[in-house]
């Protein structure tokens, strides 16, 4: 197990670095003026592209550069994303917790309605649960998550009007950045609370509500599948005909003893699907122009802002090879059959 | 016998019947654009023609039975041509993709050592973003048109392939029959071209070309993000990406230019749809265990 762990932290370096070198030699294709931002401390030197060209040597062979870049990142100076208006270490701080709020409010969503479908669908297998079930599942791993943002935006937005886009409404702005608020954790979910402001909290819970939704529809589907067959199987196994046998109510032998049991794989699928679901943020992010890492990751690659795209990728390359540790870990937590070699 | 226990699931099955249905209906789309919605160029029939220059979007008529728009481009010329765009984007990204990784895959299975460390931690590295996103950066700095895009799926496809071919190789090198070859005195490539290849291909050929719904979707995904297929192109992606200026409607009927998203959104989502319950069909018979 510990050797496990060392191992996959040990691939960590060789994937950051192997990520970050192949967009680096990407971005040799394009002019030292627009690699120059890379190395800009603050807006009032990018008038001064020149002498910054001239400073850093991007007219250097691309070794020389990349170490250079990544001595700078050790450092914790990822440089200045025009695009953004401000230093991309700034702007991962100030973004990624947006975007972990959301990922965790969708994985709420996708665990909570997922188990309850899927569960349902195998209770009432062939009734018309398990047909909505089955339809909903193989339904949202093909819609689009861009098609579904949008539909919903165009019903609970232009019609309803009760969701907005955005990541709070700019009331809560005032508030937010005002100076009786004070920011404990990033999270705007709980520095509200913690600030004891519940306007300011609803307020946010409501614009996350859209996104969450649009973004779970994928996990949902796998969710209501794996939950559906790991429910079917438990619901074969002796241990419940024994339950039945006893004479307990159909509802304590469904949920209380089969139910615990289905419900372990759904646990290790939702810790890789947190992880996956950064990918869709990058989408859902932009269409509900959501404050959260992925927008500034999407708006950075359509400006070429390559200070922001090489930042974004290393942050996402970080945290996805640390998230998947986590998860693998997570698995054998939660059924000790499982040995990771 | 394989192919008939394929056929027979397929038939046997309601949905998977459907979900053949639905892609045999885009092929034909795809093959008969030019008769379906005649190109006004055929030098570059991706283009769409405009009917105007008006920015509002149009309802469907009988002159545009999907309606226009942003800038009156026909949502139907788009449609029927973008199908046939997503077969060529999806095709040639699954295919070059899956040369690349019969390539790599093969390499590393036949030499190992070394050689398979290096090239799969080389997958790693690929692995450890999410597709999209890599996608997206790399479509980037190519620059948005077409061809970069397919290049930046390509890149971030590959992989899977690899590691699909080298484990299926791995699995049948260790068969008696390769044994039995290499006792006759068969030298290296002859063993690896006459009897390990074609025994380990199969499987994934079906799985690489089953992607294709998933790689048209990324491809959609990325024309979305204007990252793409550029304005004015028929493509599924593209076309939703105007329409999100149009989402929220009028004052008086916010579902105004509804068409605008559901019409190439429909698109997608059937085409997705049907290599989706295809998917599914061959997934069953291929690892019945999981039925």
């Amino acid at each position: 197990m510990l050797r496990y762990i060392v191992r996959r932290l040990l691939l960590l370096p060789l994937v950051v670095l192997g990520v970050t070198f192949l967009l680096f030699l990407l971005t040799q294709r394009l002019s030292p003026e627009m690699r120059a931002s890379l190395y800009v401390k603050d807006a009032r030197q990018m008038g001064s592209l020149e002498e910054v060209i001239k400073q850093y040597g991007l007219r250097d062979p691309v070794l020389k550069q990349y170490g250079r870049w990544m001595g700078q990142v050790i450092k914790g100076d990822l440089g200045y994303s025009p695009s953004a208006n401000m230093p991309v270490a700034r702007a991962i701080k100030e973004y990624l917790p947006a975007t972990i709020q959301l990922a965790v409010v969708t994985m709420i969503l996708v665990v909570f309605f997922g188990v309850w479908f899927g569960a349902s669908s195998a209770v009432h297998k062939n009734k018309w649960q398990d047909i909505l079930a089955r339809f909903v599942s193989v339904g949202g791993f093909s819609l689009p998550i861009f098609v579904l943002g949008l539909l919903l935006l165009m019903v609970f937005y232009g019609k309803l009007g009760w969701f907005a886009p955005g990541g709070y409404s700019f009331q809560s702005d005032l508030i937010i950045h005002g100076a009786n608020f004070k920011t404990y954790t990033g999270f705007l979910l709980l520095d509200s609370l913690l600030n004891g402001n519940l306007r300011v909290f609803a307020d946010v819970l409501s614009h996350l509500v859209l996104p969450a939704v649009t973004l779970c529809i994928g996990s949902f589907a796998l969710m209501v599948r794996v939950m559906r067959s790991s429910m079917l199987e438990e619901l074969n196994k002796e241990y419940v005909r024994a339950a039945r046998a006893k004479g307990l109510p159909e509802r304590t032998v469904i949920y209380k003893h089969a139910g615990k049991n289905a419900i372990i794989p759904v646990i290790t699928l939702a810790s890789i699907q947190f992880i996956r679901l950064l990918g869709g943020t990058v989408i859902v992010e932009t269409i509900f122009d959501y404050p959260g890492i992925g927008r500034f990751g999407v708006i950075a690659a359509q400006q070429l802002d390559i200070a922001g795209i090489l930042g974004f990728s290393l942050m996402v390359a970080v945290l996805f090879v640390v998230g998947n540790l986590f998860s693998d870990i997570l698995y054998t937590a939660v059924d000790p059959r499982i040995r990771l070699e | 016998m394989f192919q008939n226990r394929i056929l027979k699931r397929i038939y046997t099955n309601k949905t998977s019947l459907f979900g053949l249905v639905l892609v045999l209906c885009f092929v034909l789309l795809a093959l008969f654009a030019p008769w379906i919605a005649p190109a006004e160029n055929p030098h570059n029939p991706y283009q769409m023609p405009q009917a105007g220059y008006a920015i509002t979007p149009q309802a469907p008529s009988a002159e545009h039975w999907f309606g226009t728009t942003e800038q009156q481009y026909d949502l139907f010329y788009g449609v029927v041509w973008g199908a046939r765009l997503a077969f060529v984007v999806g095709v040639t990204v699954t295919a070059i993709a899956f040369l690349i990784g019969l390539l790599v895959g093969g390499l590393a299975a036949y030499f190992g050592g070394k050689v398979d460390e290096t090239l799969m931690r080389l997958t790693d590295i690929v692995f450890a973003v999410p597709s999209l996103v890599l996608a997206m950066v790399i479509a980037a700095m190519l620059g948005p048109d077409i061809k970069n895009m397919m290049i930046a799926l390509t890149a971030v496809a590959w992989p899977s392939y690899a590691r699909l071919i080298r484990g299926d190789i791995l699995s049948v090198k260790r068969r008696d029959y390769v044994t039995a070859a290499r006792t006759l005195g068969a030298r290296g490539p002859r063993i690896l071209l006459r009897h390990i290849l074609p025994n380990s291909i199969y499987p994934s050929v079906v799985v690489a070309s089953l992607d294709i719904g998933y790689i048209v979707l990324t491809a959609s995904s990325l024309s979305f993000l204007g990252l793409g297929a550029q304005p004015g192109t028929a493509d599924w992606g593209q076309l939703i990406a105007m329409a999100r200026n149009w989402v929220l409607g009028t004052a008086q009927n916010p579902f105004a230019y509804w068409y605008t998203v559901a019409v190439p959104g429909g698109a997608i989502f059937l085409f997705v749809l049907g290599w989706n319950l295809l998917g599914d069909a061959f997934r069953d018979i291929l690892d019945p265990r999981q039925a």
